[in-house]
């Protein structure tokens, strides 16, 4: 088992893996994108209740699902990198930190734009927008420590810490602001929807969502391959690498 | 003070775990009646590591009525809020400085190096840190609650929920303390990587407030806030020697 994460833990064999695979993933997204967006923008009808201003529900329910899944995903590479030492997760982990808080941002964006048709202002203090506002304070935090700390490997180390402490915390976050939110507010918010959603407008958000997880993929595929070059610059395979001479 | 641990001047820094430190381990009421002997003697000749949370908290707490004017009824409805927050930002600003000057000076490399339990020794210094710049926010919050107005019968729970919180947020801003030892704007960094995290406490803490003010059960409050407290207690000290583990040895 160790022997085969370490084989295909290596740096090179992972720098070509993903240089071969991201073309082939980036392509999925775009035709998974185009098909979710074509379907869900065109061809599904409008709501009853909330008219067209209902369709930007196909790029908000997506980030949010994916600002949470990046962090997890970012969090479970930081504790195999505490425990392991695999320097692959680290990778993995820096990587992910920065698509995750743009996805955090556009589903705060997309929320508060679809917040002004639906209740009449910006912001609100639902709980979900909170929790997000929270999460994206979660990632910067992630990043403002990364970058704080000189030693790249105690900085690798420290912000693997902050991200497993994160995550234990998100669940608390989320409840908390989740029961602050209905104290302050009883019931101003009903989503419209939820588990009955009819099947013209649940596939195109599925679509969506898969398409906005191979969009995740594709970009973290490249930023893998940027994190092993700046880890690895001095090494003599990448010396070797025909992209790098060539500039 | 530094009789207390002939063993940690080991010639070789490198050799931290070998044999000849295991065998000075001492006992766990000695070992943290070593540290909060040190730490207090440390902070009652250095007033100022006391004294001024003590000062900001009360100072901020007095800002706001200048800003959002003084009818008695607005400051009322707000006094939780001001008051939890204020509270939260005093012990998180003097977190800042929980492990600088043993830092500074070698005493952490020292203390990580010792052989002792870590995660002891992070549980004995957060908790002489509370005692001496948590608890005196404890004492003046019903002066402060007076200021601004909030009907006398809420002030112990405010005071309870204050106990329960502020310890908490020593425990998870030792985490944060022990991240950014070492670095240089460590005070605002510590802030960005813990605020987010004690927002829990400051919603039940304050909701506990609001509750009791307006004549409602708070027990509900007051034993999440409790619940947090003792998951704090238990993973905070591990995490957070963790995380010292890591910024000693980054330095060297």
């Amino acid at each position: 088992m160790f022997k085969w994460i370490h084989r295909f833990g290596s740096a090179p064999f992972v720098y070509r893996l993903a240089g071969w695979l991201s073309p082939w993933i980036g392509g999925a997204c775009l035709l998974v994108l185009i098909a979710g967006l074509y379907l869900g923008l065109i061809v599904a009808p409008a709501d009853y209740e909330q008219g067209e201003s209902y369709r930007i529900i196909y790029v908000h329910v997506p980030a949010a699902i994916l600002s949470m899944f990046v962090y997890l995903v970012m969090a479970i590479a930081s504790a195999i990198f505490l425990i392991w030492r695999l320097k692959l997760a680290d990778v993995i982990a820096q990587a992910s930190a920065p698509i995750g808080a743009s996805f955090t941002f556009l589903a705060l964006v997309t929320g508060s734009l679809w917040g002004k048709p639906m209740w009449g202002t910006w912001w609100i203090w639902d709980g979900r927008l909170t929790s997000e506002l929270l999460l994206l304070f979660l990632y910067f935090g992630y990043m403002a420590l990364r970058g704080a700390i000189e030693h790249p490997q105690s900085a690798a180390r420290a912000a693997a810490v902050l991200a497993v402490v994160g995550v234990i915390n998100i669940p608390i976050i989320h409840y908390s602001v989740e029961w602050w939110s209905t104290l302050h507010q009883p019931s101003t918010i009903t989503k419209s929807g939820g588990p009955s959603i009819h099947k013209s407008m649940a596939v195109p958000l599925f679509l969506m969502i898969f398409g906005f997880q191979l969009l995740y993929a594709y970009v973290l595929l490249i930023r893998i391959r940027i994190g092993i070059l700046q880890r690895e610059a001095r090494t003599s395979w990448v010396a070797k690498l025909p992209e790098v001479n060539r500039v | 003070m530094n009789s207390d641990k002939p063993a940690t001047g080991s010639p070789v820094p490198g050799s931290g775990e070998s044999a000849g430190v295991e065998s000075t381990t001492v006992g766990i009421v000695s070992l943290i009646g070593c540290i909060v002997r040190r730490e207090w003697l440390v902070a009652l000749r250095n007033p100022g590591q006391w004294v001024n949370p003590l000062l900001f908290f009360i100072v901020v707490v007095s800002l706001f009525p200048l800003g959002v004017g003084p009818s008695p009824s607005t400051l009322a409805s707000i006094a939780p809020g001001v008051l939890w927050v204020s509270a939260l930002l005093a012990v998180l600003l003097s977190l800042g400085a929980l492990f600088d000057a043993d830092y500074a000076d070698g005493t952490l490399e020292q203390l990580v190096l010792s052989g002792q339990s870590l995660p002891l020794i992070v549980l004995a210094k957060v908790l002489v840190h509370w005692l001496l710049s948590g608890l005196p926010l404890l004492f003046v919050s019903p002066l402060l609650a007076l200021l601004l107005n909030l009907p006398v019968h809420a002030i112990p729970v405010l005071m309870v929920s204050l106990f329960l919180g502020t310890l908490t947020l020593s425990f998870v801003g030792a985490i944060g303390a022990a991240l950014t030892v070492g670095l240089n704007q460590a005070g605002v960094l510590l802030s960005l990587l813990v605020l987010p995290l004690s927002v829990p406490v400051l919603i039940f803490g304050s909701s506990a407030v609001v509750a009791a003010a307006s004549g409602l059960g708070v027990a509900g409050q007051l034993l999440v806030l409790a619940a947090l407290l003792l998951l704090a207690l238990a993973l905070a000290p591990l995490t957070a020697a963790l995380a010292l583990r890591i910024g000693v040895s980054g330095s060297s």
